[in-house]
């Protein structure tokens, strides 16, 4: 927000050329390779479907009417849910391990960096990963069987759990690192205050550190909600392409189904879900005092 | 037990980080209402007593014993303590409004909501700030002495015994400074709280203590009134920390009629006897430069004891006017003099005139040594 009013405070002014001049590089870009294809996408999610693929020229909205389905009702509802549930995981897994990062010490940047270094890695890689560590001959069902807790290998891969745990394991970075700054920007002798002032633990937390840290605990769901929402990887790797997520449903109709308008309204239909947390997140951030991110 | 006869008490407390000390064996007691300053230089450890009042540090396993109101509170949580304190950078929730910052500490307490109101209310009123004009403000849009006020006012609501302040007007220009120092101390007299005020301020300290705790190194140098502090310097240390001060030693040559007599390179001068104070050993004094005299003109100046100097310079301080002296077999003195108008009754000396400086054998501080 701020940025955006600044940038018309500069191109305002009476001496516009030079405002202008300063900011086209970017406005160029943002046209050509956002604007632009957002646009086309947008168009073609209302005309009809080519027999062959493509588009052909002839306005229609039956592509939106079409998620009336409750097909394809189920597969949005689905993708919301588990995204919502992969993002309350990352919260709770993530909150803790922010929390230790920003009271290491000395280890801190240590801490932050093997925080990280999983993205090093592709996501597709990790996710096979995920595979070999989950199947019936790999390391968590051996494992298990060889102390004998189980007589038979848990069915963990292609199961909605695997989906969860592959979505928690691969955003969860995204959770930790605006959380983890937050936490470190929290002024140690407001909770000295508080202490004074008569607070157990448990107040200090639910009533300094929590709220102090919500700027990122929202920039940290969005992070995660945001591509957890558009993930197809995941549910088709891990989920055995049993239960489609929306990601899945717009691969499949720019690939195999042939299907372009439908696959562009399908990307849209996400895009309202990603404009909506957005707006949240940056009312959110608006009330907060100092600001998110 | 009978009521305690101190609000605060330090019995040979010992605090050690790792292999540094930062207080050794420190004792002393603060009496209910007094207004208590801790003086020293950064490092002297004046904070880490501040905190272990306050329950945020503990004193070592053994290190003594920390006690409020009578009784031991080593190993006290500091929300179990019932204190209030203002933090150096007052420490505000930034998300809270100004009159949720005050009801704080009565939200925590379990106060009922509807008396929370009027206290903070009258919180606010105590430290002189508007409750409609600033109940509603969050901290970030506050001026400096405004959050002073309100760091104040929330620690004061819940009616502590005992208040804390670290250098809590470190942050606000000279003159909000002095007018904070004023209130402060009125709100010590009014309430009849116990203040332990954390300072490196000297002239602070001195405008408002009752008694002062001058620390050094660790450990306490000096307890006493202002006065006490100002005019008897036990060591070179607090001597030198509080005011300016001149410094002279010398060998004690005798001893007779309550006085000792004192060689110094520049002649001979006398100290009343201290306890201790042995003919053939060294003697270290202090004088404070308004206690110094300078002949002015022809007139004879009251004193019995003088040293022969050499004017160095004058300096110009206003109300003041410090002029440095060199005492013949080295050393340098300031003796500080009225300015009684340079334009209309300008000053007698000009550098390099030798004079006679003079003063009172009364007026001599003997000096131990600082401890090592």
């Amino acid at each position: 927000m701020r940025v955006r009013r600044s940038i018309f405070r500069v191109i305002n002014r009476r001496e516009s050329w030079a405002g202008w001049s300063q900011v086209a590089p970017t406005l160029l870009f943002l046209v050509v390779f956002f604007i632009v294809p957002l646009a086309m996408m947008f168009g073609s999610s209302w005309m009809a479907r080519g027999t062959y693929g493509g588009i052909e020229w002839r306005f229609t909205a039956e592509h939106y009417v079409r998620f009336a389905d409750p097909l394809y009702l189920s597969i949005l509802a689905r993708t919301l849910a588990w995204s919502l549930g992969a993002t309350l995981f990352c919260l709770l897994v993530g909150y803790p391990v922010a929390w230790t990062l920003a009271n290491a010490g000395r280890w801190k940047n240590v801490l932050v960096f093997l925080v990280i270094v999983p993205l090093w890695t592709s996501y597709l890689v990790r996710t096979f990963a995920m595979i070999f560590l989950m199947r019936d001959s790999g390391l968590i069902n051996t494992l298990l069987l060889k102390t004998g807790l189980i007589q038979e290998p848990l069915e963990l891969l292609y199961t909605p759990g695997a989906v969860m745990a592959g979505l928690v394991y691969g955003f969860l970075p995204f959770m930790v690192l605006p959380i983890y700054t937050s936490l470190e920007k929290l002024d140690p002798t407001l909770l000295e205050a508080a202490e004074v002032l008569g607070a157990r633990p448990a107040a200090r937390f639910w009533k300094v550190i929590w709220p102090l840290s919500l700027p990122g605990v929202a920039a940290g769901s969005l992070l995660t909600f945001i591509p957890a929402l558009g993930s197809y990887l995941t549910s088709d790797l891990l989920g055995g392409a049993k239960q489609m997520m929306i990601g899945n449903l717009v691969q499949n109709q720019f690939t195999t189904a042939r299907n372009w308008p439908f696959g562009a309204a399908a990307s849209f239909v996400v895009m309202s879900g990603v404009l909506v947390a957005v707006t949240l997140y940056l009312r959110m951030r608006d009330k907060a005092p100092g600001g998110g991110l | 037990m009978s009521t305690p006869s101190f609000a605060v008490e330090f019995t040979r407390v010992r605090k050690t980080y790792g292999s540094r000390a930062a207080v050794k064996d420190i004792s002393f007691s603060i009496r209910p209402g007094e207004f208590f300053s801790l003086l020293g230089p950064s490092g002297c450890g004046k904070s880490t007593t501040l905190r272990m009042i306050a329950g945020f540090e503990q004193p070592d396993e053994g290190g003594g014993e920390v006690r409020l109101n009578g009784k031991l509170v080593n190993h006290l949580r500091p929300y179990e303590r019932d204190l209030g304190m203002v933090f150096q950078s007052y420490a505000l929730f930034p998300h809270l409004t100004v009159a949720r910052n005050i009801a704080f500490g009565l939200e925590q307490r379990g106060v009922p909501r509807a008396q929370i109101g009027d206290r903070v209310k009258k919180a606010m009123d105590l430290v002189q700030l508007d409750g409609t004009t600033f109940g509603d403000r969050l901290p970030p849009a506050l001026s400096g002495g405004q959050r002073q006020r309100v760091a104040l006012a929330r620690a004061l609501v819940v009616e502590p015994p005992i208040l804390l302040l670290d250098e809590p007007l470190g942050a606000l220009d000279l003159k909000l400074r002095k007018q904070m120092q004023q209130e402060l101390k009125e709100l010590n007299k009014r309430l009849g709280i116990t203040f332990v005020y954390v300072t490196h301020d000297q002239e602070e300290a001195l405008t408002m203590s009752d008694r002062i705790a001058v620390m050094a190194d660790a450990r306490i140098a000096q307890v006493g009134s202002p006065a006490e502090i100002y005019e008897r310097p036990r060591t070179p240390f607090v001597a030198r920390f509080i005011g300016e001060s001149n410094f002279l030693e010398g060998d004690i040559v005798a001893d007779a009629g309550g006085r000792l007599t004192v060689r110094h390179p520049a002649g001979t001068f006398t100290v009343p006897t201290p306890p201790g104070g042995v003919v053939g050993t060294r003697i270290h004094v202090a004088l404070r430069p308004e206690r110094l005299l300078l002949p002015d003109g022809d007139a004879a100046v009251e004193g019995d004891n003088s040293l022969p100097a050499t004017i160095s310079h004058v300096i110009y301080r206003g109300e003041m006017l410090h002029v440095r002296v060199a005492v013949a077999g080295g050393g340098e003195l300031v003796v500080a003099t009225r300015n009684e108008g340079q334009l209309r009754r300008p000053m007698a000396y000009k550098p390099g005139d030798a004079v006679r400086v003079w003063w009172h054998a009364e007026d001599v501080q003997v000096l131990e040594a600082d401890p090592t």
